[in-house]
């Protein structure tokens, strides 16, 4: 485990340091009208959604799934919410908003794990459909506007603070929600049972089915409270961009953490690793100054990079190199 | 006999249902639209999708043989920055070319080695790819270059006139000819069958010795081709490299091929299919074009509905050969 960890951890702390190199003022905070502000401040802040996100994902990535929805399933959640509060100011209709684009990402995920569980399609192309047509979905309820609200008490949840930002308070907490519940309960060793193999499982007497259900479900919960985060944040919601490649950062994350996409192991703590890798990757590019849209180039050789360390044929084939030359 | 008959069909059941949709499609348009069921509806239809079609046929292989390649929208896009960016440049227009052609079949090449030699999953690889492709065009230019070189303009804005006052462009033909040399390749050629063979069931394949290594890699390079053909074919059409060009046309790529009947697990599909799949795409965009208050929208949400249906078809298909085979065996 610790050994596992290592090397994103050694990452981490690199990136960390080259943004020290490069703005000296990187790591100072302070605390303004009881809020914290600075560099690793926001690092977190812009994380908190691709953490979410993440922590479902890697529940999913567990059982052996995938789940490419998540960014429409977002859309979805900040589209309903924005349209339900409209112009009201209230905070009762800010909550109900976001109550029934919840309620409605919970159904959505319940379409996707009756698809991979009940149906037994394969996890990439039954998320599939719901990427292709949440976003429709999403447009279709926006009416292809961008729907801007006024409503503070929806501007709390992505924008607000507690001294830290509510959104990444949310996301720490479902993470420990998440981690309490696999890890001190049977539930955790039981989902990765499912990934090793889902038959055997089952002959075991585990509900396969219903926790690959239930992951799904709870993949799809993240994803709608990660799009109610983006889009309070601007106060507005835009069905074409809101989530948009945010599957990709979160699957990213849930690799860089090592845990594995052939599923049966999984590493909560890799997770949190990985989102906070991705997002100080993403602000280095800003600080250093190259184009943002370059950071694609960075997460490209990051993917490759990692992918590469966990396959056992790589490795062996390096071990093989070292025997050779020793 | 009976048996030999009613399994014949069963393998272009998929296809044939598409051709019928197809033709369901069109025929509703028809029906509804004044103007729709002419000459020049149908000749649009492969105008605007020539690009699509491109791809479809490299996905095909791809998908065939088991795999899935997320990197053509990306690679379509550095296609027409890098087209654009060499025509800024005063390159030639062969060597723009040459060079689309090759920067897309390396890209392919290399995803394709580390697929196979790493044993990493095709899904990942292709998704590094898409990254690095999208990436690479910011860093030619985060800005759209438009192209202004007018051998290149002349041939996007010329015109194939054919019988009955209905024209196409140059890049129908290509999208055509590609059909044609995929559809030789698959059927006709020692590489094709392997890559059938390889989708069915790849161990069996290794162990009648096929040559299963270069086959994996070679869809990748032919998808990778296709990709920055299909790219070429798009800077023609747009007249113009950007970095934001062809956001998701992976997704289309391959709800045409699953739409077109190809199995998703690989070994069994045509690039025909294929093709019928990018028309009935096109048929959907232009039926809600023409139907003028439907908003553009809801043609994500018919794909996604077709794809879902396509996929229920196809596990109906896979348990039914299972059980054939049960009773079989």
């Amino acid at each position: 485990m610790k050994n596992r960890l290592l090397w994103p951890i050694l990452a981490l702390i690199a990136l960390l340091l080259l943004n020290l190199v490069v703005t000296p003022s990187f790591f100072a905070l302070r605390i303004q009208d009881g809020h914290l502000y600075g560099g690793l401040v926001d690092v977190l802040k812009n994380g908190a959604p691709t953490l979410l996100i993440a922590i479902g994902m890697t529940l999913v990535i567990a059982t052996r799934g995938i789940d490419l929805s998540v960014g429409a399933v977002a859309a979805i959640a900040a589209a309903v919410t924005c349209v339900h509060i409209g112009t009201s100011p209230d905070v009762g209709t800010a909550l109900a908003g976001m109550a029934i684009a919840l309620v409605l990402c919970a159904v959505l995920g319940l379409w996707n794990g009756f698809l991979v569980a009940g149906l037994g399609i394969q996890p990439i192309i039954a998320t599939l459909v719901l990427m292709t047509a949440g976003r429709g979905i999403a447009m279709l309820v926006t009416e292809g506007q961008i729907i801007t609200v006024n409503n503070d008490a929806y501007r709390q949840v992505g924008a607000g603070f507690v001294v830290l930002p509510v959104s990444i308070l949310i996301s720490l907490a479902v993470l420990g929600l998440v981690a309490l519940t696999t890890r001190k309960t049977a539930l955790g060793m039981l989902i990765e049972a499912v990934g090793v193999n889902p038959e055997a499982s089952r002959l075991a007497g585990v509900r396969s089915r219903t926790i690959i259900w239930t992951v799904y479900v709870f993949a799809a919960v993240c994803a709608g409270i990660a799009g109610l985060m983006i889009s309070s944040n601007v106060s507005a919601a835009d069905a074409n961009s809101n989530g948009l490649w945010i599957e990709m950062d979160a699957i990213l994350a849930v690799v860089i953490g090592g845990t594995s996409l052939a599923g049966g192991r999984y590493s909560l703590t890799g997770t949190l690793l990985g989102s906070l890798i991705i997002q100080t990757l993403t602000t280095t590019v800003y600080t250093i100054g190259v184009a943002a849209e370059v950071t694609l180039v960075f997460k490209a050789v990051v993917v490759i990079t990692v992918c590469l360390i966990q396959s056992p044929k790589a490795r062996a084939a390096l071990s093989f190199r070292k025997v050779a030359v020793s | 006999m009976t048996a030999l008959t009613t399994r014949l069909p069963a393998r272009f059941l998929p296809v044939l249902a598409t051709v019928v949709l197809f033709v369901l499609t069109f025929g509703a348009g028809s029906i509804r639209y004044d103007g729709f069921a002419s000459g020049q509806v149908i000749a649009n239809l492969f105008i605007d999708n020539a690009f699509l079609i491109v791809l479809a046929a490299g996905m095909t292989f791809v998908i065939l043989s088991g795999g899935i390649d997320l990197s053509v929208g990306s690679v379509v896009a550095l296609s027409t920055m890098v087209t654009a960016a060499g025509l800024r440049a005063g390159w030639p227009v062969p060597l723009v070319i040459i060079a689309v052609l090759l920067i897309g079949s390396t890209l392919g090449l290399v995803m394709g080695v580390v697929i196979h030699k790493f044993d990493i999953q095709p899904f990942i690889v292709t998704l590094a790819g898409m990254f690095l492709a999208r990436g690479l065009c910011f860093l030619i230019s985060v800005e759209s270059v438009s192209i202004k070189d007018t051998t290149f303009r002349d041939v996007a804005t010329a015109v194939i006139e054919l019988p009955g006052g209905v024209t196409i462009t140059y890049n129908v033909v290509i999208a055509l000819v590609v059909v044609l040399v995929a559809l030789y390749v698959l059927h006709r050629t020692r590489f094709g069958r392997t890559v059938y063979a390889v989708g069915g069931n790849e161990q069996s394949a290794l162990l009648m010795g096929l040559p299963t290594a270069r086959t994996k890699v070679g869809v990748y390079v032919i998808s990778g081709f296709c990709s920055a053909l299909g790219g070429l074919l798009f800077s023609l059409y747009m007249l113009s490299g950007y970095g934001l060009h062809a956001v998701g046309m992976e997704l289309d790529a391959i709800a045409a091929v699953v739409i077109g009947g190809t199995l998703l697990a690989g070994g069994l599909g045509y690039v025909l299919g294929s093709l019928a799949g990018v028309l009935v795409l096109g048929t959907i965009q232009t039926l809600i074009s023409f139907q003028g208050t439907l908003s553009s929208w809801w043609t994500k949400i018919v794909i996604g509905a077709l794809l879902l249906v396509f996929i229920a078809v196809q596990r109906g298909m896979i348990r039914g050969r299972r059980r054939q085979g049960a009773i079989a065996s």
